[in-house]
């Protein structure tokens, strides 16, 4: 059911929902950007509309919302452990639909890949999603040809319209509090991009052999292995486990998981000093594989959803689609080599 | 409520057989089914956790034989007395004996790579009438490496072993020599059908496949086991994805047809 809220209504519908969710959207945050002067758009709690950034991509994404940084699984003692308590209240997520189509990239890893895990789960049980429509792309936005540019799949979706907003909503427990609030009920699309400056193309003959190609070599130079690009992708999901224990009492602490990187230092440690992938070229090719190859193997769809975000991010300004762009020479000049 | 597989369990050590200076086996209490080949995460809080493969199953205990190069293994080996260790698992798809049954099985085990084998080896030499003939070959570096001494002791007398080290002096159970010198060298009445298991350091699975290979064998009767690290062991931490192949989950066992293909 399609709604349109004036400015005062929406920041009214907006503390109704606050009753039972925390609201995280993008917001604006000053002096915090990658440069001096310069703002950064992350994902922080919202209380009125006026809070979200519907005009500028976020440099990081929402799933921070559902895999924390860093997340506490138990407390322990010398003789016991107590399993860490959940959140009290559930999540309403603001987000696009190139991160709509993330959630559905954690819940393949988190929900079904092998085990459930319990702490997503818990989380996840009790979040709602709710789509910002997008009019136009943004700088590095290449969504359309990942085919994560729209998505039907949303419970509600809301963007601004004519100083008000508009509103399509699925979640049949906030019609009425929407019927009551709105000032005129009409059907709503959520607004889609259909093009984006940025095309990547996938090679279809792409194989495992282009992990031979001298193309991965570049990045040995260039990439500084910070991670960032990981930290920003919303559909990276690896962690760490990690112990730590309390100054006062060294007997009791807390085991918890924090978000890792494929790119940074250490993360393919194993004991007796054994390591791999040690080149930042290997670990460049690690994860564009994997985005765009290997877990399409596994699970049938590309993992990554063209956001952009780590092309945006890299203080090295090594871009993701234009590695992507690279792929079909490379994979010719690995067959051109088996050939001969 | 669903289950929450990060939450370990304590176990009680119930013996420390000591091998070496720096590797014992830990004899933990554990009721259910496990296979050879699998893995548990092992955990001291406040060290943290490390998967460490079965290296023996019985009655109402688990055998882990760990290696003390680490964090976490250098603290279990200063507090296990009469202790508890947390433990979560089993994990991994493990060694199917099934498989190996009715044929030439020849076994190739580098260093600690014995422990996650020591369980499909001991099945056999407990029931040597399921293979057609049984090798054991078990490299170490050094004579003071060398791990399960009474285990190949006890193998010899059903089965053949052969026992060698990188270097140091020959005798009579022990050879001086690298595993895979003692590959050509194998008996076997039909080399296509024997079917091998090599677990090790991967320059020393890569080296003795290869001479598995040229000695006749199939690459589809090959297995290997891999090791990578394992923050969760249940297919979410990504640490041990290889490829699109998560290591916890459908390894540690590959039959070398995938498992060699993969690229890290």
């Amino acid at each position: 059911m399609g709604y349109y809220l004036k400015e005062r209504e929406a920041d009214r519908f907006l503390k109704e929902l606050s009753a039972d969710y925390e609201l995280y959207a993008p917001v604006k945050m000053k002096d915090d950007g990658m440069f001096s002067d310069t703002d950064t758009v992350r994902y922080g709690k919202i209380a009125k509309a006026s809070d979200i950034v519907f005009d500028e991509k976020s440099d990081y994404s929402f799933k921070e919302v559902l895999l924390p940084l860093s997340e506490t699984l138990f407390f322990f003692t010398e003789n016991q452990m107590k399993e860490a308590d959940g959140r009290k209240k559930g999540a309403v997520i603001f987000l696009r639909s190139c991160d709509l189509h993330a959630v559905k990239r954690l819940d393949e890893i988190y929900l079904k890949n092998g085990y459930e895990d319990y702490y997503y789960k818990r989380i996840r049980e009790n979040v709602k999603f709710v789509l910002m429509g997008c009019k136009s792309c943004f700088e590095d936005c290449f969504c359309v040809d990942m085919g994560t540019a729209s998505a039907d799949f949303y419970g509600l979706s809301m963007e601004p319209k004519d100083g008000g907003y508009q509103l399509d909503n699925k979640y049949a427990e906030w019609d009425g509090i929407l019927e009551e609030l709105c000032q005129e009920k009409l059907p709503v699309t959520p607004s889609t991009v259909t093009e984006t400056k940025v095309r990547v193309t996938i090679p279809e003959n792409l194989t495992l052999d282009v992990a031979k190609s001298g193309m991965w070599d570049e990045y040995d130079g260039r990439c500084i292995n910070c991670g960032r690009c990981n930290f920003a992708c919303p559909t990276c999901t690896c962690f760490t486990m990690q112990d730590i224990f309390y100054t006062d009492n060294g007997k009791v602490g807390e085991r918890r998981r924090v978000a890792a990187s494929c790119m940074v230092d250490g993360y393919t440690d194993v004991a007796g000093g054994g390591s791999y992938r040690k080149k930042n070229g290997e670990r460049m090719r690690f994860k564009v594989l994997h985005k765009i190859y290997d877990y399409n193997k596994r699970f049938g769809y590309h993992m990554c959803v063209g956001c952009g975000r780590c092309d945006r991010i890299c203080p090295e300004y090594i871009s993701f689609s234009g590695c992507i762009g690279k792929l079909e020479e490379a994979q010719k000049e690995v067959e051109n080599h088996d050939a001969e | 409520m669903m289950q929450n597989e990060y939450v370990p369990f304590f176990s009680e050590v119930k013996e420390v057989i000591r091998h070496t200076d720096i590797e014992y086996t830990f004899r933990m209490a554990y009721e259910g089914d496990v296979k050879p080949g699998q893995f548990f995460e092992v955990s001291l809080p406040k060290y943290g956790e490390a998967p460490i493969s079965v290296s023996g199953i019985d009655e109402g205990s688990i055998d882990l034989t760990i290696r003390k190069v680490g964090k976490v293994t250098d603290e279990i080996f200063e507090h296990y007395e009469g202790d508890r260790l947390f433990l979560r698992g089993p994990y991994g798809n493990g060694f199917d004996v099934d498989t190996y049954k009715g044929k030439e099985l020849v076994v190739v085990a580098g260093g600690t790579g014995l422990s996650p084998v020591r369980g499909v080896v001991d099945y056999f030499a407990a029931h040597p009438q399921e293979v057609k003939s049984m090798t054991l070959i078990a490299g170490f570096k050094s004579a003071t490496d060398i791990l399960f001494k009474k285990d190949l002791q006890r193998w010899r007398k059903v089965m053949n072993v052969i026992l060698t080290v990188d270097s140091g002096e020959e005798t009579k159970d022990c050879k001086v020599g690298l595993v895979t010198e003692f590959i050509p060298g194998l008996e076997l009445s039909d080399v296509s059908k024997a079917a091998a298991v090599v677990v090790g350091p991967p320059v020393m699975m890569k080296f003795a496949a290869g001479a598995l290979l040229k000695r006749g064998f199939a690459e589809e009767n090959i297995w290997i086991s891999h090791e990578r690290k394992m923050c969760c062991g249940i297919g979410k931490c990504g640490h041990c994805k290889v490829d699109d192949t998560y290591i916890c989950l459908d390894g540690p066992v590959f039959n070398f047809t995938k498992g060699i293909r993969l690229v890290d």
